[in-house]
């Protein structure tokens, strides 16, 4: 008996499974990540400095633990107090928050590029404090920082490829199992890059096209 | 009627007005000059209520703007401001600009607000640039646009901070023009300007501001045609 069979027709649908659980992650954790970012990233530009070292230092340790090390101790931990979670929500809660650790700093500069003078022609115009975030801060200041937001989300779309080291059968940790069953790592790892490059590529072009369309 | 009485204003240590008293009626037109750090623009920054003040009152229609139980958003309404830095908004088209605040702040529906916006800027002479960005037009279109915008918000009264100073010269007369079809609509303004010719011509009233003081204040024709104080000469003698 054979122990190991060659790549065939039948596992399209494991693969096809395993990009859209990649891109399932990703856009669970660009979005979740994005909100957070965005709320965070406002308190800071609206805080005082002691409220800033505080939740800078917070953030830092967010940014600077490499991400493969937050899941497993996240993981390992909660299921250590007995509450284990599907890999699939692990992964979620950290790559979230590690993604609403880069996104804060990139609206928080967003939020500062909105020149107060702005702020205060919209003041005298009689709109309130929330209207001046919501017309005029929010939609300036995130037009500025759009090609820094998409930079950070296409890093986070390659970063989820790690949330495979708890379990979760993203396209990598498919892929892997792939190579154990058929040993023909170059070729599934070949696609697996190209896969990567095939939702990165037009993306970035995209977001190339949009700054050029908003710097008129 | 803005009546302005005994405002006092401190930044820190440093009095910047130190006892102002001045009074607008309906349709007038008062310029205010004088040297920068007198004090001019943070007067009108105190009308408006972006800058609190440390003693006196100003009184807008019979309402304080300074008392704690006064609505400064409803009130600023009534007070169109437009700033020496022109600060549209870059996102929006030059109609959109100017139909924001009369659709947000007065919850009128966006045909209604766009309606106003548009007779607005067809009035300062933008009615061809209803669908273009702002950064795309000269500082003269923008500052008019700024003009349009406050505006649309129909306010009785106008504040213009050095509205030219910020501009290239020949952009200037631009602006003036609009000022001057305002003062014709019989709208209430105060100027402060750099601008002593234009003073001379549009104002019904000249207040000469000396280190937080008026330190003369008249017609155009007594102020600055024939003024007696000396510091007025002197300021005088040095712009014109």
């Amino acid at each position: 008996m054979n122990l190991f069979t060659p790549l065939s027709w039948n596992d399209a649908g494991f693969i096809l499974a395993g990009i859209l659980n990649t891109v399932y992650i990703s856009l669970v954790a660009i979005i979740i990540g994005s909100i957070l970012g965005l709320l965070v990233g406002f308190i800071r530009a609206e805080s005082n400095k002691s409220i800033n070292v505080l939740l800078g230092g917070f953030l830092d340790i967010l940014r600077s633990v490499p991400l493969i090390i937050q899941l497993i101790l996240f993981t390992t931990f909660i299921g250590a107090m007995g509450y284990p979670l599907n890999p699939f929500v692990a992964g979620s809660i950290i790559l979230s928050l590690y993604t609403m650790a880069f996104m804060s700093e990139v609206f928080r500069s967003g939020f500062d590029s909105v020149p107060e003078n702005m702020v205060k022609a919209a003041r005298s115009l009689g709109m309130t404090y929330l209207q001046t975030v919501r017309y005029v801060r929010v939609p300036i200041g995130m037009r500025a920082v759009f090609p820094s937001w998409l930079g950070v989300a296409l890093s986070v779309r390659k970063d989820s490829a790690l949330v495979s080291v708890i379990g979760y059968m993203e396209l990598l940790r498919t892929a892997e199992q792939l190579i154990s069953r058929t040993q023909q790592p170059l070729m599934i790892l070949l696609g697996v890059g190209l896969f990567y490059f095939m939702i990165s590529y037009p993306l970035s072009r995209y977001g190339k096209y949009v700054e050029r369309k908003m710097e008129i | 009627m803005i009546e302005v009485k005994g405002v006092h204003k401190s930044f820190g240590d440093l009095e910047v007005l130190k006892g102002i008293d001045l009074t607008v009626n309906r349709g007038g037109v008062v310029s205010i000059i004088g040297a920068s750090g007198s004090g001019k623009s943070t007067l009108l920054y105190c009308i408006n209520a972006i800058e609190k003040i440390n003693a006196g009152n100003i009184i807008v229609d019979g309402i304080d703007v300074h008392d704690k139980s006064t609505d400064i958003n409803e009130l600023r309404q009534n007070l169109g401001m437009v700033f020496q830095q022109w600060n549209s908004f870059p996102h929006l088209t030059v109609l959109e600009n100017a139909a924001l605040a009369p659709q947000i702040v007065k919850g009128f529906s966006k045909e209604k607000a766009q309606e106003i916006a548009k007779k607005e800027l067809i009035h300062v002479g933008l009615g061809d640039k209803l669908h273009e960005y702002p950064t795309r037009m000269s500082g003269g279109q923008q500052q008019r646009l700024a003009i349009a915008r406050a505006l649309a918000m129909e306010p009785p009264y106008m504040l213009f901070d050095e509205v030219t100073s910020a501009l290239d010269p020949e952009l200037v007369g631009e602006v003036l023009d609009t000022l001057r079809l305002l003062r014709d609509d019989g709208m209430t303004m105060i100027c402060v300007t750099h601008e002593i010719a234009f003073a001379k011509e549009v104002s019904d009233k000249v207040a000469f501001f000396h280190e937080g003081l008026i330190e003369e204040m008249g017609t155009p024709e007594q102020v600055l045609g024939n003024p007696q104080k000396e510091r007025t000469q002197q300021f005088l003698s040095k712009v014109l």
